[in-house]
């Protein structure tokens, strides 16, 4: 393959936290390796530099919330070769797709002086819901090790190791004593796609669920059991309503526990 | 009182104070072993480097059932008086993660480093019957085919295993069932029985082999008498009329044969969270995954081995999807493989009877139950099988 010129990387940013980007500014080690390895042509929070498009490859964070927004991410698709969507946001709506659940003009017209003014979505939406997406990168906030393997394998063109089975297998590999198990601590672990490193059942915490739903999650099995533990409804409405609120299975889930 | 070192050889039966375990631990160190045992770590006994008997969970034991485990205090000071916990020696002879090689690019050439095979020897103290037995078993996947595994056998040969009989039976144990346990029959250098009684806290020691006889001659035993022998070999044996849990492996893998379309899969699978801890946990479970990386200049690539689990996706994935897309298919596939099909591929049951897969199922799901529910099922209410599926 002729490397040269080097492939562009563009990030862009939507309804967000730029938690999941700076992830990029994160990499330290291999941050130079990166740059070394692509052209950074559009990355505001990294240069006020911008080359103009089109990107070989776009990192797109956040979700789409306004009308500008919907219509923005059109745009940027069609001057992407390939898009990949970066943490729970982009790909599931993110903490703000609470409101979904709810009339946001309701919030509107209690946050804002002039609610008039909002220009706003009635649903935060994930951005694959708007255009094609090649890749979906999940975590809130995404893991850099996976970030640098995503661009790793978009470079030499394979397949991310990116397993969508459950958290249950990181805490296992690492050694972590189950926490459910052992504590009675209620864990979406096994619901929940890996990709953290388990990073809450070593501090003895169940997992929060931020990587968004494991491939085939049983999550109506896993609520029996943290009734079982003593969790009631409210808990598991709140506990599958977070980061991920708006992936099918957990906004199913919460669904089922709502009065 | 002290005693002096005692010549003992094979299947001599002779008494080590439970005080001089430490020079047992101190004497495998000096040979070079790293001694792993159990020890007590978030909430549970793990396996972990021992650097002294101070290290093992004296007075600690657990309280185990589906789904639950937690660890009581014990009214003595027992070193062993506890069933097995989640880890399993496995993670030390197979570990969870190991690289098989690294290669770099030489201009058009690509070289290729291969690893060399691990130096650290280990001495496993407290392998429990089952235990030996489920390392049987991975030896014959591991050594007894045309192809061995390298990684495996470097770590393998250099084992030194001591046994610790059972005194106590575990809330989901049931390897009287399985004929693995509680009593450790072979495979082990030494095999310790720990006796508390009147007072007096001492192991009841046996040599399986001449390494472990020379181990224990540098040690300060006694001979055994007749009735410190039969003290400990009662003990053991009420451990086994003491299971938790129970399996009838008659016709075993007639039954899961004829059941293939057993209406009790479906129950299962609506319970099961496809979420891999019970292959995890297993002693024997041995699948793995091989995953390429390359580094952002692609000039350095290596390949990795991982454990993996038939309840993951991606474990039956071909050309066109998962082979097992549903978790009726994957559950069925664990325990067929475990528990049938396994003696078809290896000559024995893929299962040690030592609960784990019972404890640490999130969901609770019990293997014994599920085997008695096919049984009590009466005859298959599915089609006869046309073929057996013997991917592990």
């Amino acid at each position: 393959m002729n490397r040269n010129p080097k492939p562009k990387l563009a990030v862009w940013k939507f309804a967000s936290c730029d938690g999941c980007q700076l992830s990029l500014l994160d990499c330290e080690d291999e941050l130079l390796a990166v740059a070394g390895a692509v052209n950074v042509a559009n990355f505001p929070e990294a240069s006020r530099a911008v080359v103009a498009g089109p990107y070989d490859l776009s990192l797109v964070e956040g979700s789409i919330t306004t009308p500008h927004d919907a219509e923005r991410i059109h745009k940027i698709r069609r001057a992407s070769k390939c898009l990949v969507t970066i943490g729970a946001c982009a790909t599931a709506g993110g903490i703000q797709a609470l409101r979904n659940f709810k009339d946001v003009k309701q919030f509107t017209s209690i946050v804002y002086a002039r609610p008039d003014y909002i220009e706003t979505l009635n649903k935060s939406t994930p951005v694959a819901d708007h255009v094609s997406v090649d890749f979906e990168l999940r975590g809130c906030p995404i893991n850099k090790r996976q970030l640098v393997e995503v661009i790793n394998a978009f470079l030499h063109g394979s397949k991310p190791n990116t397993p969508r089975h459950s958290v249950c297998v990181e805490c296992k590999v690492r050694g972590t004593v189950c926490v459910m198990v052992a504590r009675g601590v209620p864990c979406l672990g096994p619901v929940t796609q890996a990709g953290c490193g388990a990073i809450c059942p070593s501090y003895a915490r169940g997992c929060y669920g931020y990587f968004g739903p494991k491939e085939t999650p049983n999550t109506a099995s896993l609520s029996g059991r943290w009734t079982h533990l003593g969790a009631q409804p409210d808990d598991l409405v709140r506990a599958f309503r977070s980061f991920n609120a708006y992936a099918e299975p957990f906004r199913k889930e919460s669904e089922a526990h709502e009065k | 009182m002290k005693s002096a070192p005692l010549a003992v050889k094979r299947s001599d039966k002779a008494v080590l104070q439970a005080e001089d375990l430490d020079m047992l631990i101190q004497n495998l160190r000096k040979r070079g072993h790293q001694v792993i045992g159990p020890t007590r770590r978030e909430g549970a006994i793990v396996y972990e480097e021992l650097a002294s008997a101070q290290n093992l969970p004296a007075g600690w034991t657990d309280e185990q059932d589906g789904g639950t485990y937690r660890l009581k205090r014990r009214t003595d000071g027992a070193l062993f008086g506890y069933a097995v916990g989640p880890h399993s020696w496995k993670e030390f002879v197979h570990p969870p993660a190991q690289r098989l090689y690294r290669a770099r690019r030489n201009g058009k050439q690509v070289e290729f480093l291969p690893e060399t095979p691990p130096a650290a020897k280990c001495a496993f103290l407290g392998v429990r019957a089952c235990e030996l037995n489920a390392i049987a078993i991975q030896d014959r996947v591991f050594l007894g085919g045309p192809v061995v595994d390298p990684g495996y056998q470097s770590r393998r040969q250099q084992l030194f295993l001591i046994a610790v009989n059972c005194t106590v039976a575990g809330g989901t144990c049931f390897c009287a069932s399985m004929n693995t346990g509680p009593k450790a029959a072979s495979g082990y250098d030494v095999a310790l029985t720990e006796v508390m009684e009147s007072g007096r806290h001492y192991f009841m020691t046996e040599a399986g082999t001449d390494r472990g006889a020379e181990v224990l001659s540098q040690l300060p035993l006694q001979r055994a008498t007749s009735r410190q022998e039969q003290i400990a070999a009662d003990m053991v044996s009420q451990t086994a009329r003491r299971m938790a849990r129970q399996m009838d492996t008659t016709g075993i893998e007639e039954l899961f044969y004829r059941n293939y379309e057993h209406p009790r899969w479906d129950d299962v699978a609506k319970r099961c969270l496809t979420c891999a801890n019970c292959t995890l946990v297993c002693p024997t479970c041995f699948c793995t995954t091989v995953e390429d990386t390359a580094d952002l200049t692609g000039q350095h690539a290596e390949r990795w081995r991982k454990w993996d689990s038939c309840f993951t996706l991606d474990f039956s994935y071909i050309a066109g999807g998962s082979v097992r897309s549903s978790s009726r298919a994957r559950y069925r596939q664990w325990l067929t493989h475990k528990l049938a099909t396994w003696m078809d591929q290896f000559g024995t049951s893929g299962c040690v009877g030592c609960g784990r897969c019972i404890t640490w199922c999130p969901a609770a799901i019990d293997l014994t139950e599920e085997v008695r529910a096919l049984r009590e099922g009466g005859p298959a209410r599915g089609a006869a099988p046309t073929g057996k599926e013997t991917k592990p």
